[in-house]
């Protein structure tokens, strides 16, 4: 056999590999959907959305999990959003390239990498006990903030350092000040490269509950918050209380409200896919 | 303003280099450059690549600035001030001097937006002030008849040579005295470059140019005078016929002929 006749039979059993694997996750993927689908699709109707919890599987409604997880995720945006890209902005634009510099870059990568449940703990020690906000909404953005900041920073650095040193230099030749170009030209340029990370950032913190049960979420709310420092339940903390319940109805309401969180993860995600592709096509 | 010292300013040339010496770190990139050019003439700055003389354009409005290890000695004057002082305001100096690059690089906004970007960021938000720049400008860079009706259309949609003419449409909008281009017809076809070639001409009269190119027939087609650069020195400067017949130094004869570069 020539060397010929090796390279193609490497090249193809690496593709049936490739293709054998991407294969198995998928179907993987599809088995779990599909499972979740028919353990749940049958409680998904107007009741269960706005229904108060309940102790009886058959009445339990997710209303105070969905309002809980909207306020959450409204508040660690507010929170996150001028953070993260103020920091993204002053890394890649202003920051000198010095041993500083380097520290924050370092730490930034190893921050995106810790466990969520140190974030909890984290949270629990700083907002809910030393700032005394309590098991409260205020307490649970602020950590899910902390846990999402790594990843809308380097996202932020990513869609900034893809705009063409061209349109930079194309500004800063007109006069334009610094800022102005970054106000100007480099954000819009890179605007949708930052909300893609956003909104991927976002839709892994509504997934999270280790870190929220640390800080306090609660199993059983019955009401929707009204305040920064009201209790709150949300989507994945309704989920796993009623997964641990012995009744079997539970556990159908469980998959129900699993089939919503994905749903809202999706349909986040697609938003995401949708402003890369109108972003990647504005800068050709 | 008295006659005698409006006699004195014509006099003066527009820009003027004295004794300039540039280094990115260690590495001498110009070396002991002295030159004036005047106003509203055509300068073509010639020599292969990393001669100096792009670097030594971008010095007439500070661009190299940017560039990490960049150190200049030695002055220069823009109407008899020297830019480098600590008090110039580099984006007021912009203003003054524009620049058109190598490669078309207009905004990933409409034509319009584009155009009217320099006149935004010195807060001008009249818009009839704003239309009648725009207008004014396409105009001058001949590309008013081809965008009149596209206006809001995105300027990536133009082709590269309306690109750059865009580019230079959005340059004289902020109203400068000089503009430095920077072999800006390096990536257009030919007939687009002798769109730009023409429109070189025509601004003459009004703007002093200062154009970086390899092609030695645009710097004799277009230029008043022509510098000869070669490792970092200024070989020679002089009336551009002049210089591509009458060569004095061996090096720029090798050069124009075509011996080397």
């Amino acid at each position: 056999m020539n060397n010929h006749q090796k390279n193609r039979i490497i090249d193809l059993t690496f593709k049936v590999y490739g293709f054998l694997f991407t294969a198995i996750s998928v179907l993987i993927l599809f088995i779990l959907l599909y499972a979740i689908i028919k353990a749940g699709y049958s409680r998904i109707n107007w009741d269960f959305l706005t229904g108060l919890p309940s102790r009886k599987p058959e009445n339990a409604g997710i209303y105070t999990a969905i309002m809980g997880t909207f306020y959450i995720m409204v508040v660690t945006l507010i929170i996150s959003i001028p953070v993260g890209v103020g920091a993204g902005i002053y890394l890649e634009e202003y920051a000198k390239k010095n041993g500083l510099t380097n520290f924050l870059e370092i730490n930034i990568s190893n921050l995106a990498g810790v466990p969520s449940i140190i974030y909890g703990l984290l949270g629990l020690g700083v907002f809910v006990r030393f700032f005394g906000f309590g098991g409260s909404i205020l307490s649970g953005a602020l950590t899910l903030s902390l846990l999402i900041l790594p990843v809308i920073i380097v996202a932020t650095r990513e869609a900034i350092k893809a705009v063409p040193s061209s349109l930079r230099d194309a500004s800063f030749a007109m006069g334009a000040s610094k800022w102005q170009t970054i106000q100007y030209v480099v954000l819009p340029t890179s605007f949708g490269g930052i909300l893609t990370g956003i909104i991927l950032a976002l839709s892994r913190a509504i997934g999270e509950t280790a870190p929220l049960i640390v800080v306090g979420a609660m199993a059983y709310v019955p009401f929707a918050p009204k305040s920064l420092f009201d209790t709150f339940s949300v989507l994945p903390m309704q989920i796993f209380t009623w997964t641990t319940r012995p009744q079997t109805g539970f556990a159908v309401a469980a998959s129900g409200a699993i089939i919503i969180l994905l749903l809202i993860t999706f349909i986040m995600n697609g938003i995401a896919v949708y402003f890369r592709n109108k972003w990647q096509k504005q800068l050709q | 303003m008295t006659d005698h010292v409006k006699d004195k300013e014509l006099k003066l040339p527009k820009i003027s280099a004295e004794d300039v010496n540039v280094f990115y770190g260690d590495f001498q990139a110009i070396k002991n450059i002295s030159m004036d050019i005047n106003s509203n003439t055509v300068t073509a700055f010639i020599g292969p690549s990393g001669c100096g003389k792009s670097t030594f354009l971008r010095l007439f409005n500070r661009m190299n600035d940017y560039v990490e290890g960049f150190r200049m000695e030695g002055k220069i004057k823009i109407d008899d001030n020297n830019i480098y002082k600590k008090k110039v305001h580099v984006e007021e100096l912009r203003k003054k001097v524009g620049m058109v690059f190598q490669k078309p690089n207009p905004f990933p906004k409409s034509i319009y937006e584009n155009v009217a970007y320099g006149l935004k960021i010195q807060g001008i938000s009249n818009k009839k002030i704003i239309d009648e720049r725009v207008e004014t400008a396409l105009k001058q860079a001949d590309l008013w008849k081809e965008a009149k009706d596209n206006l809001n259309k995105s300027a990536l949609a133009l082709s590269g040579g309306q690109q750059q003419r865009l580019c230079i449409a959005r340059t004289l909008a902020v109203e400068p005295s000089i503009i430095l281009m920077d072999e800006p017809t390096s990536a257009l076809d030919p007939i687009s470059t002798t769109r730009i070639e023409e429109l070189i001409f025509e601004l003459k009269s009004n703007y002093t140019i200062v154009i970086v190119t390899h092609n030695m027939q645009q710097a004799g087609r277009i230029s008043d005078n022509t510098g000869f650069f070669y490792l970092g020195e200024l070989i020679e400067y002089k009336n551009t016929k002049d210089l591509f017949t009458n060569p004095k130094n061996t090096k720029t004869e090798n050069y124009i002929s075509g011996r080397f570069g």
